[in-house]
């Protein structure tokens, strides 16, 4: 269930790593496209987001609509037609929903909740972490206290407790999947911040009387950060399988607005009866979804670690 | 490092009250666990004997306080679906898991290192890139769905190995372990192989990152330059500096594998403590979960207290002193 | 150390080779969670079924529920208030010792007085009054008003030793105390994991076909199935439907089925004037709640095509439901007819009701109790949605939905009711009744639906020993329900179990899985 930092490495600071006619930003895309893969993985990373973005434009169903579908046209194989002869290329799940509509819509949910939990853990959980590290003592007692009641905690009685007083709904997945995630990048990032906080640049920020705000913010948190980011892509992409999990468990998502994961639990139960379209497209799409971002991830990484710098 | 072991055991009885209080409330936000047990037919009087016989009638605090008196002496109440201790059930579903887990471990590490070498000490090569996408797969695909697969292929295609259950158990030093029978093996290979796919991925990034990192280094070009045989650099040289982060970060996983094995315990049936914890869930036992959890919570803690101490041995500028946690 | 290790090693795997199962040894993948081998601990129809193999009881149930002999050889109501049960003679104990009355009234006393039950056998044995020791194989149970249904609740509990009267729970888990009068003795119990048994060669009855069994636990279904499909396991029950159209094909797997007791059925506030979950298009609030209008149930009932639902959802493992009980069980109606599927009379009907626009509901569902139950409540809502309610569905854990629903959290709900006793009344008085604490009527009426005529056919039924009156009463009472829309019958399920070739099962309309039922099959 956990991401951990990979490598945990101090961080020079930026001015210091561009050559001085190249602007770091410049620089950085040069780095950046140097590996083809990384560039795909980019290009996937854009269409995944403008297929989400555009879902209700390009999908031939609403599949949320109950109303449109019916459960005459349920199971249909990838380019059968339904009753009212609208082909469906990718089949239809149990409900009679367009596989094709389902995973376009599934994508937009997954993401959502991805990318919302994963920002929103990254920023809680970087911040508790920072300030654990950076006020040691009772602060940093307590935060790593909670972490460990945090980590300890399963995700899975967090998620019915959730379910049972917020009700189901996709922002109530987000708040169980930022608590559940929060913890990792505070640990992560305390580790870091650690060590740093002995370093000479902050010590000299120190003496220089600046807040304590402004020192963990603009100097500590920077070199904090390559670590973060890294951490940040695997995690967005665990997010969304951790999302899959939950539903499959019966405590995620509503069932009439499925999300990748949602979709694959559903069809889970059809593949020893040979439809294996119900999980098998949408397993696909959350492949490709999760690929791409770990490409762009792997080459961040690689880019932002100065001591791989050639 | 004596005040330091104090002041730790002292936030870890706060931590484990915290704990407690949280199930507490959590479980009676979730509903009344009669109402799950129970049997449909039984009228309005026999369910509330039913929740007066399990204490359920009480205020919340007060059932919480006389949790509390008990927990003292070391009774942490009897199981609401079972009938017999919390802790004995936990007790005896833990060989199962620690089984599982360690088996998990020795499989993500023994597979996990070597492949993570090589894709860090060839990075271009179409061997290093296949291995990182691999890895990709490893912490993408839902385990749930990963172990269907599994049994699919080699259970019920292949009829290599069998597809539920833990084999024949033997005791051993008071523990019934299923590893010292082959029986045992062939049941353990699947779910551990399942589970330990996400950390096998893990193992692989780390090492593999480390490789590179490491192999740019002034120490590995000093080694070379003495005239060092490659071989000897990196399995010896190379091999100790990557193996430090990974053990750290693997033993901070080891808690998660012990403590939530849920999926693959539900779906290989394996009757471990992630089976019992879902299963307790799903019935709202109350005294299997509080256990349950004032036990996991413990090992993080003792887990987080041994990395703690690791970070002042491997980095002398991290002192306990300073840390004061 | 090696060497002994691997001197260990060799030695298991012989014990384990010399323990390998032979020709008439049965395993059971079985789908629900066992929790204790106390026969008065926990009234679950998993725990009943497994204490089936150990124990025997007064009355026994045959795979369709009729009553047959099992330690009563007879029995008869010799006045209004006084049954007279015959006990069989030259019973024994898998220790040896014999059966009679005193290991009856053992175990009479003892239900009770298992305090920390969590669903009490005591539902079976609350009515009885008085017990007198006839003679030593004679026995009499008398109770305050009539009880024809005393011959049934005898079926429902197990019948223990007086021996171990006092026995705890623990004694019983650890095969001390489970020592009954069943075709099997327990061999060991390991908790939440398998039973293993042996045969009882002293059985009285018939000789069941195998001499080691073993139950495994296999909850999740497709592990279930897989297990099945690999050999691991013999037969398996509650097949997921999902799978059935494939293990019919299968040449090396049987599958053998029959309609249950079990009717899945949509539930409605009839009672208060605001429910929660009920508004207009809008999300404003209602008048009225029209759940209180029949028109507007009879409208939703017609709305919904139930066999579309059992073709499609139910993929043909149930049958489309017109009552509380499939016809063939005692006290149904012969009268009662499957709602036509009826769209636009539905609409009309709405209309007339002053819903013309239609409302706005949640239906409620547990997604993890009976099969298919979140994938039921789509297709309703789907049926719902086209005469213009709009139905949303919010499926969740049964953890969360049970306590909610008997809190009245909710205003239309999915449930499913198995009618232990095999007659109608069980679910006429848990669900229909109106809700009385003190007369223990209505305790699962989330809806709270009051009918007084309902009421009276039913206690008037529940006092008549006479079974063709009880049945007729029985009958009319289920049609005052049904007329009026006290609930919405969707479908009976049909119980699967799929078995190996080579092995087959007498399907139970009870959802039993029992060793005893499954026999070698003739090639």
């Amino acid at each position: 269930m956990t991401v951990t930092t990979p490598d945990r490495v101090p961080a020079v600071e930026a001015e210091a790593a561009a050559p001085a006619v190249v602007s770091p930003l410049r620089r950085f895309w040069i780095d950046f496209r140097d590996s083809k893969v990384a560039v795909a993985g980019l290009a996937g990373c854009i269409l995944i987001v403008a297929l989400a973005l555009l879902a209700p434009f390009i999908s031939p169903q609403n599949p949320y609509d109950l109303a449109q579908l019916d459960i005459m046209d349920g199971r249909l194989e990838p380019g059968a037609a339904g009753m009212d002869g609208t082909i469906f290329w990718l089949g239809t799940d149990d409900q009679g929903r367009d596989m094709l509509s389902g995973i376009l819509y599934g994508i937009r949910i997954s993401l959502a909740v991805g990318v919302a939990s994963g920002v929103l853990a990254m920023a809680f959980g970087a911040s508790m972490g920072l300030l654990a590290a950076y006020f040691g003592g009772r602060v940093d007692t307590l935060i790593m206290r909670v972490v460990d009641l945090q980590l300890s905690f399963p995700a899975i009685l967090l998620a019915l407790i959730l379910v049972a007083v917020l009700g189901q709904g996709i922002d109530k997945i987000i708040i169980a999947l930022v608590a559940v995630q929060w913890a990792y990048y505070a640990r992560t990032i305390r580790g870091t911040a650690l060590v740093e906080r002995r370093k000479e640049y902050i010590e000299a920020a120190r003496c220089l009387a600046l807040g304590d705000a402004r020192v963990v913010f603009r100097h500590l948190l920077p070199n904090c950060l390559p670590p973060l980011i890294v951490v940040g892509t695997v995690q967005v992409a665990h997010a969304i399988a951790l999302e899959a999990t939950l539903s499959f468990l019966g405590i995620g998502l509503p069932i009439t607005e499925p999300s990748l994961g949602l979709l694959i639990a559903n069809g889970f139960e059809y593949m020893l009866s040979g439809k294996y379209w119900i999980s098998f497209f949408p397993g696909v799409a959350l492949l490709l979804t999760i690929v791409s971002i770990n490409l762009v991830g792997d080459q961040l990484r690689d880019v932002l670690n100065p001591r791989l710098q050639k | 490092m004596t005040v330091f072991l104090i002041r730790r055991l002292m936030q870890a009885v706060v931590v484990l009250f915290a704990m407690s209080l949280i199930v507490f409330v959590g479980v009676y936000a979730i509903g009344n666990p009669i109402d799950i047990l129970i049997s449909p037919e039984a009228d309005q009087l026999e369910r509330e004997r039913a929740i007066h016989a399990l204490g359920l009638d009480l205020p919340l605090w007060e059932q919480y306080f006389v949790f509390l008196q008990r927990a003292l002496t070391g009774d942490l109440g009897r199981s609401f679906a079972f009938g017999a201790p919390a802790l004995q059930i936990i007790v005896e579903r833990m060989p199962a898991t620690l089984e599982l887990a360690v088996a998990a471990m020795g499989i993500s590490i023994l597979v996990g290192i070597p492949l993570g070498m090589w894709a860090g000490f060839r990075p271009e090569s179409f061997g290093g890139r296949a291995i990182m996408a691999g890895s990709i797969l490893g912490f993408s695909l839902p385990t749930f769905w990963v172990g269907l697969m599994l049994i699919m292929v080699f259970a019920v295609h292949l009829g290599w190995l069998p597809s539920t259950g833990r084999g024949e158990t033997v005791e051993v030093l008071g523990l019934q372990l299923s590893i010292f029978t082959w029986n045992g093996w062939t049941h353990l290979l699947l779910p551990a192989f399942n589970l330990a796919l996400f950390k096998m991925a893990l193992v692989i990034r780390l090492t593999r990152a480390g490789m590179r990192e490491n192999l740019l280094m002034d120490y590995v070009k000093f080694a070379r330059a003495k005239g060092l045989s490659p071989g000897r650099v990196i399995f010896v040289h190379v091999l100790k500096n990557i193996m430090i982060p990974v053990v750290t970060i693997l033993g901070l996983e080891l808690g998660s594998v012990i403590a939530f094995a849920v999926v693959t315990e539900t779906i290989f049936s394996w009757p471990g403590m992630g089976k019992l914890i879902i299963d307790s869930i799903n019935q709202l036992d109350r005294p299997v979960i509080v256990a349950y959890l004032l036990i996991t919570v413990s090992m993080f803690i003792f887990i987080n207290f041994v990395v703690d101490i690791l970070y002042s041995v491997l980095d002398p500028r991290v002192r306990l002193k300073e840390m004061k946690s | 150390m090696s060497i002994f290790a691997r001197g260990a090693f060799v030695m298991v795997i012989s014990a384990v080779s010399a323990g390998t199962a032979g020709a008439a040894d049965l395993t059971i993948g079985l789908g629900g969670a066992v929790s204790a081998m106390d026969p008065h601990y926990h009234n679950v129809a998993t725990n009943n079924m497994v204490n089936r193999h150990i124990f025997g009881r007064l009355v026994d149930q045959d795979a369709k529920q009729t009553l047959m002999p099992d330690l009563a050889e007879s029995w008869k109501a010799i006045d209004d208030t006084t049954w007279e049960f015959k006990l069989r003679r030259g019973v024994k104990f898998h220790d040896g010792s014999d059966f009679d009355a005193k290991d009856v009234v053992a175990t009479l006393k003892r239900i009770p007085s298992v305090v920390n039950a969590p669903s009490s056998f005591r539902i079976f044995t609350g009515q009885i009054t008085e017990t007198v020791v006839v003679d030593s194989h004679t026995i009499r149970l008398k109770t305050a008003t009539p009880f024809p249904l005393m011959p049934v609740f005898m079926a429902g509990f197990a019948i223990i030793s007086d021996e171990f009267e006092t026995a705890t729970t623990d004694d019983f888990n650890s095969g001390k105390a489970a020592i009954g009068t069943g075709a099997y003795k327990l061999k060991q119990y390991v908790r939440g994991d398998r039973i293993e048994l042996t045969r009882y060669d002293g059985y009285a009855g018939t000789k069941p076909a195998w001499e080691n069994v073993t139950i495994k636990q296999v909850t999740n279904p497709a592990a279930r199935v897989a297990a099945l499909l690999s050999g691991d396991v013999q037969i398996i029950d509650q097949v997921p439907t999902a799978d059935l159209e494939r293990l019919k094909k299968d040449k090396k797997i049987g599958v053998s089925s029959v309609v249950s007791n079990r009717v899945i059925y949509l539930s409605m506030d009839t009672n208060r004037d605001q429910s929660p979950f009920v508004t207009a298009k809008d999300g404003k609030p209602l008048a009225k709640n029209p759940l209180k209008d029949v028109r507007v149930r009879k409208a939703m009932s017609m709305a919904i095509n139930r066999p579309a639902i059992v073709d499609r959802v139910m993929e043909k493992q149930a049958i489309p439901a017109a009552q509380f009980l499939p016809e063939t069980f005692f006290g149904t109606s012969k009268n009662l007819k499957v709602e036509k599927f009826d769209a636009e009379g539905a609409r009309k009907l709405l209309a007339e009701a002053g819903y013309k626009d239609g409302f706005a509901i949640t239906l409620h569902s547990p997604n993890d109790r009976y099969p298919n139950d979140e994938k039921i409540a789509q297709a309703v809502a789907q049926m719902l949605s086209r005469i213009g309610i709009q139905t949303k569905v919010e499926a969740i854990p049964f953890a969360t939905y049970s306590p909610r629903a008997t809190k009245l959290e909710f205003s239309f709900m999915l449930w499913g009711w198995g009618s232990g006793t095999g007659e109608v009344s069980s679910p006429l008085r848990s669900l229909v009744a109106t809700y009385d604490r003190e007369k223990g009527n209505g305790p699962s009426n989330r809806g709270r639906y009051s009918n007084p005529k309902v009421d009276e056919l039913l206690a008037t039924a529940l006092r008549t020993v006479d079974d063709a009156a009880r049945a007729k009463l029985l009958a009319e009472a289920s049609e005052a329900a049904i007329f009026d829309v006290a609930v919405i019958p969707l479908h009976y399920n049909i119980n699967n179990w799929a078995t190996r070739a080579g092995f087959s099962y007498e399907p139970r309309t009870d959802e039993s899985t029992l060793a005893m039922g499954v026999k070698a099959a003739k090639r």
